[in-house]
């Protein structure tokens, strides 16, 4: 099998705020999500979800504040997956919640070290 | 408790020939663990020769340690001779240095039970090597007992016992507790194979329900030498104890009066071993304590809501949770079938069937006996057919009981 990255992007702006009750129902959307990758023994990491804010740094040191006011879908998060092809690597990503919130996933093959 | 002398003798064995064996086997060194075997059990011959003319003895554990004792520096003096003939050049007199006192006080007892343990669990030693050298020299079953209880023969048990203390030898690995730097990893080993000592007894194949309570207690035992040391006192330890409890809390409940398995659902709650699940949940407080999650911390969670029998919605969606961060911390076929059934208990049948149906376990027997399970009473049809898939791929006969019961039931 080869490994794939998920990458969630979503528009951040779009996102409501949410009371402590509905982060924890979508955190357990979330669970029952990858848990059900885990459950085919698909899933090799959970990976992490990623704060909105962040640093970008160019060359010379220039360091200018995160997230990307011009692109409207910033990364959430990432998983790592196991499949035998792209075909199944996206089917794997049926029933994201990236996708109720407006979302997409990037599906990434990762080149293998020679 | 007064103990008839026929009792008595087993009762020793079972209790005392581990503790011989490991003060014995450190102070000789690995190399020579099968003389500390045979000192042990000669000292139970001589206990069998001598206590019924001359009466059991006010003190037998005592008399056992003084009589062990005896022997073994009878033992070391011959050796230290022997070696002084033969090896005239070898570092003169190390015996006769370190004496041929034989401490077997309490502390040193379980002092060298916990080095042996690490000693048997050397990661350089395969795992059911592991588990056959801990029933044996730290548990002090016999080779025969340990055939039953493995559904092996003496033979193969013989025959992996002797390799395994061979490569302790050629590996020189010492009866001492690990470095600290590697203390961790090295009790990773330990647990894996207590944890698979204790699944042995647990869920084993044999009837015999006396083996299978006796590897679970002996699984428990040793895990609880390692929380009596502050150094291996650790969450995990604490955890897989607390996982061990509140499994073995169900025992009396799992056996109908014809030696049939009763299913968690249809047990008689009353049975369960409450003090068992009390001290379950003493030790799953200490495991908390720390910042690495285990499997076993997330296994020992799975068990102790399953010690609560009322079916609240939060208990299923708990162990559902829990199975979701088990199953990302290491995927088993088992743990995603319980996983997809929590589903089913937690939301409804129809995900669970969604879900169960993108396994895909061709081969497994549980697959079929679980899609079965959600399809009845929403297509009947199916589950029968689910059943008798699973009917024909049961390799055990308590399944396949388990399965004809389900599959009457529906003809009902």
């Amino acid at each position: 099998m080869k490994e794939y990255l998920l990458l969630y992007r979503m528009d951040v702006s779009a996102v409501p705020d949410r009371s402590e009750e509905q982060a924890a129902q979508t955190l357990q959307l979330w669970m029952d999500w990858i848990g059900g990758i885990a459950a085919k023994g698909q899933l090799v990491s959970r990976g992490s979800r990623l704060e909105a804010t962040g640093k970008v740094v160019r060359p010379g040191n220039v360091v200018t504040n995160g997230p990307f006011t011009d692109i409207k879908e910033v990364l959430g998060g990432y998983s790592l997956i196991k499949a035998n092809n792209y075909d199944e690597a996206v089917q794997l990503t049926t029933g994201c919640p990236v996708f109720a919130m407006g979302g997409s996933v990037e599906v990434r093959e990762q080149a293998v070290m020679q | 408790m007064y103990m008839d002398q026929s009792a008595l003798i087993p009762h020793l064995f079972r209790t005392e020939f581990g503790r011989i064996t490991s003060v014995l086997a450190r102070r000789f060194g690995i190399a020579h663990i099968a003389v500390a075997e045979d000192i042990a059990g000669e000292t139970f011959l001589a206990a069998m020769e001598t206590w019924p003319y001359k009466g059991i003895p006010d003190n037998p554990t005592g008399w056992l340690y003084t009589v062990a004792a005896n022997k073994a520096k009878n033992y070391l003096a011959r050796d230290n001779n022997f070696q002084k003939k033969i090896a005239p050049d070898l570092k003169r007199g190390e015996a006769t240095s370190h004496g041929h006192d034989i401490d077997l006080s309490s502390g040193n007892i379980k002092d060298s039970q916990l080095r042996m343990l690490f000693a048997v669990c050397h990661p350089a030693i395969p795992q059911e090597a592991q588990i056959g050298m801990a029933l044996r020299v730290l548990c002090g079953l016999g080779i025969e007992e340990i055939a039953h209880a493995l559904l092996s023969n003496k033979e193969t048990i013989n025959k992996r016992l002797h390799r395994a203390k061979e490569k302790l030898r050629e590996e020189g690995i010492a009866i001492d507790l690990p470095p600290v730097a590697e203390i961790e990893e090295r009790l990773d080993t330990v647990l894996t194979t207590l944890y698979l000592l204790f699944n042995e007894g647990y869920y084993s194949e044999t009837h015999d329900e006396m083996i299978r309570e006796e590897l679970c207690r002996e699984a428990i035992r040793l895990a609880t030498l390692l929380t009596d040391n502050a150094q291996t006192d650790v969450p995990a330890v604490n955890a897989l104890l607390a996982l061990m409890c509140f499994h073995a809390s169900r025992f009396a409940a799992r056996r109908d009066s014809e030696g049939e398995m009763v299913l968690y659902a249809d047990q008689d709650e009353r049975l369960w071993d409450r003090q068992l699940i009390a001290r379950g949940v003493e030790y799953m407080n200490k495991a908390s304590q720390g910042d690495r999650l285990t499997r076993y911390h997330v296994e020992a969670g799975i068990a102790y809501w399953h010690t609560i029998k009322e079916d609240r919605p939060e208990k299923w969606e708990n162990i559902l949770q829990l199975y979701n961060v088990l199953l990302q911390l290491q995927y088993s076929p088992i743990a995603a079938l319980n996983r997809t059934y929590a589903l089913a208990k937690a939301r409804n049948k129809q995900d669970a069937i969604a879900e169960a149906e993108k396994l895909q376990l061709v081969n497994n027997p549980y697959y079929y006996t679980l899609l079965g399970e959600l399809y009845t009473g929403i297509d009947n049809g199916k589950a029968k057919d689910n059943l008798t898939r699973a009917l024909a791929l049961a390799a055990t006969h308590t399944d396949r009981h388990t399965i004809e019961r389900k599959l009457s039931a529906l003809d009902q």
